[in-house]
């Protein structure tokens, strides 16, 4: 590389490896920076920060129906997460878990609505299926035209989203339209026949959750299919060089990924919604990408970091009521806590560096 | 070593779920548990006590629109009875639609000990349902919908037609084009909205019978965007006041920037629009929340559905602009309302003509409640759909 003379003062270089210690250091710091300027936030407008950090902790662990909340809001972004994790580590930039989830409860609820009379746990485990190949096939479709044609899979999964989403609204204005809703669009609450049973409080899609994270652990790492994924996304060449039917790997790995995505849309309409609702992933499959990349797609840094994301939601919400905050408070606050968490993530993998005059 | 880390974390989460329902089964006092009492009767409460749950779709912070005018509601029944602001449990920003997120904001009402949970929007109706048989102590009061419970779950709402009737009179007497608009958040099918639209037509017929009533549906009871939209088609196709049957003031606000002339809804839009609104529908939600949660306190709530109008004081229309009204309006309509207010007038009174040629009501009688609450879904002669 020539040096000419107007090389930047301060130039950012590539880190090949930081010590683990390092690492926990500069994200513990962006921790407590994320706390001290949400602090400040607080302080400008008014409120004590640390009695709004405490009323964030202990509203997300009050009592046993906190708790209950705190995990009900975990399960949807726990599953999803796990479910763009595996297309992740395949370097599949699956963006479209919002419309897999979507599609999965579409599919899910068709059973709830129209088979309700089945026995209870025969139509469950049907539901559960349906979700899974709905939000298998949906993930499906990119996968194929990225491994036959080379088509951009992000924008390809991104624009299935808003797919999935207009197949709700046909459906809710359309032929599943609750006829008993004075004109008001929306579907049917599912019978009780249909809806997830709740274990300890919450329904047992917490225990599904817990289950899949141990599943896709074992999977990404001690299974033949792990390893060609992790293998096909470090270089495709090198899984062809070796052997490997690279087409094979995305088309099932996506299956997998859309199914756990479309698992995670049975279990929210059916354990959660009790109906089919537009707003089934509401986001979810958005954030679901924040969160498995935080956690480097590790099923456990998954969990955890799904549960830290769960306890800010939970416990501004009562932040919020507590305090007579509006809604824009929590999500600016949201906002500036995921900014120094995502922003420290720079810094593991750069540094910068100060340009001496005169070169090397 | 992260590995492991890891998994004791999962380990003691897993765990912390075990204990934190074993654990918190004694320690926390439960709602559910609190009171043990025979079927629809619940105890007084003390007043100092008591705790009420509010679910609002929008936000109070607005200052206009229908969240905005159920939260003045609150606010005068926390005044007239005296309640402190902690005994107050506002969520706000609740969609609708998002059955798991009004799910946990009930809940949490729930969870901090409300003994009343008012609901005030439609779609939370089928969520309130589920949560009032699943908490069998505490009370759910859901504002419109037809659902409710004979223990302890009701349905509020009020003759919001009365005014919408009243509003017609000033928007007949003003429009110059004969072509009034109106902005509705549901379709024909809606009773609630289609007998409000009849009552405004039938309201504008009475004193100017060649006006139109151009109606436009935006399908949601809150869509910002829409009901701009839905003002401006109304404006271009030639109408010339705009009223409105959704949430937010932006049909008044549209109109006032085409030079229109509008008809608000919810709360006093002269506000929003001081050159274009020439009267609101509105509703005082306060005259039925005090005399709930008064009852509650008391102990004497029982699952009734309530159904007030004028007489009652929860339906009004808010003070004729008088800059901008057309001369004789306040007349006019000072006489209708006392013809409904000492009960000679009922707005739908008699035999009235549909838009299709058909005829509703039979001579002598009116409308009955269950009729205008659920069974109106046909437009007045003077109505067209765009």
């Amino acid at each position: 590389m020539n040096n000419r003379s107007h090389t930047p003062f301060i130039r950012t270089v590539k880190i090949s490896e930081r010590s683990s210690k390092d690492t926990l250091k500069i994200r513990i710091a962006a921790f407590v920076l994320a706390l001290a300027a949400g602090g400040i936030f607080m302080l400008l407008l008014g409120y004590n920060p640390f009695e709004l950090y405490g009323t964030i902790i202990s509203g997300a662990f009050r009592s046993k129906m906190a708790f209950q909340a705190t995990v009900k809001f975990m399960i949807p972004l726990l599953m999803s997460s796990l479910g763009v994790a595996m297309a992740f580590k395949m370097r599949f930039w699956n963006i479209g878990a919002e419309g897999q989830i979507i599609v999965g409860a579409v599919c899910a609820s068709y059973f709830a609505l129209f088979h309700n009379n089945w026995p209870h746990f025969l139509l469950l485990i049907v539901m559960f299926a349906a979700g899974a190949i709905g939000g298998g096939l949906w993930g499906l479709i990119p996968a194929y035209f990225k491994s036959k044609y080379d088509t951009n899979e992000t924008l390809f999964t991104l624009m299935l989203n808003y797919i999935a989403l207009h197949i709700i609204t046909y459906l809710r204005d359309g032929p599943w339209k609750d006829p008993d809703s004075s004109g008001f669009p929306k579907i049917a609450r599912f019978a009780a026949n249909a809806q997830i049973d709740k274990v300890f409080g919450v329904h047992f899609g917490w225990i599904i959750a817990l289950i899949l994270v141990i599943i896709v652990f074992i999977y990404l790492k001690y299974t033949k299919h792990g390893y060609e994924i992790s293998v096909v996304g470090e270089s495709k060449s090198t899984a062809k060089y070796a052997g490997m039917d690279v087409k094979r790997v995305i088309l099932r790995t996506m299956i997998l990924s859309g199914g756990i995505c479309g698992i995670t849309g049975m279990i929210q309409a059916a354990g959660s919604d009790m109906t089919l609702a537009s707003s089934v992933a509401g986001g979810v499959g958005f954030t679901a990408i924040i969160v498995s990349w935080l956690a480097y797609l590790n099923p456990f840094g998954i969990l955890l970091v799904s549960f830290l994301f769960s306890i800010l939601d939970k416990g501004s919400s009562v932040m919020q009521s507590a305090y007579g905050l509006s809604t824009y408070f929590a999500s600016v606050l949201q906002g500036i806590i995921l900014f120094f968490i995502l922003g420290c993530e720079f810094f593991i993998r750069y540094k910068f560096v100060l340009t001496k005059k005169g070169g090397k | 070593m992260k590995k492991y880390l890891s998994i004791i974390l999962t380990l003691i989460m897993v765990l912390s779920l075990f204990t934190a329902c074993s654990a918190n089964e004694q320690q926390q006092p439960e709602p559910e548990g609190q009171e043990v009492q025979g079927e629809g009767v619940f105890p007084a409460v003390a007043k100092e006590d008591i705790k009420v749950g509010v679910i609002h779709i929008g936000n109070p912070a607005d200052g206009s629109g229908y969240t905005f005018a159920h939260d003045q509601g609150i606010v005068e029944m926390q005044k007239a009875l005296g309640l402190s602001d902690s005994q107050i449990i506002r969520k706000n920003n609740v969609n609708d639609t998002d059955p798991t997120a009004t799910d946990a904001a009930i809940r949490e009402c729930i969870e901090e000990g409300a003994h009343i949970v008012f609901g005030t929007s439609w779609g939370y109706m089928d969520t309130l349902e589920a949560l009032a048989e699943e908490y069998p102590d505490v009370i759910f009061s859901h504002g419109s919908g037809y659902k409710s419970n004979d223990r302890n779950f009701n349905n509020y709402f009020g003759r919001i037609y009365q005014a919408r009737y009243l509003s017609g009179i000033a928007a007949g007497l003003k429009t110059e084009s004969n072509l009034l608009g109106y902005v509705a958040a549901m379709g024909k099918d809606n009773s609630e909205v289609t007998g409000g639209l009849n009552a405004f037509a039938m309201g504008a017929y009475s004193v100017n019978p060649d006006a139109k009533v151009y109606v436009k549906v935006t399908n949601s009871w809150y869509s910002p965007e829409e009901e701009t939209n839905a003002a401006k088609a109304l404006i271009a196709e030639g109408c010339d006041v705009i009223a409105q049957h959704c949430d937010t003031p932006n049909p008044q606000l549209e109109a006032e920037k085409a030079g229109a002339f509008g008809i608000g809804y919810n709360s006093d839009m002269s506000k929003d629009a001081p050159k274009a609104t020439i009267t609101s529908a509105v509703w005082n939600w306060g005259a039925y929340y005090t005399w709930a949660v008064e009852k509650v306190i008391d102990g004497t709530w029982n699952s009734e559905n309530y159904y007030g109008g004028m007489k009652e004081g929860m339906i009004d229309i808010s003070p004729i602009n008088e800059s901008i009204a057309a001369e004789g309006t306040q007349e006019k309509i000072d006489e209708a309302k006392s013809s409904i207010l000492d009960g000679t007038f009922n707005v739908f009174d008699g035999v009235i003509e549909t838009n299709d040629g058909s005829t509703v009501g039979e001579e002598g009688k009116t409308l009955d409640d269950g009729t205008i609450t659920g069974g109106i879904n046909w437009y007045f002669k003077t109505v067209e759909e765009k």
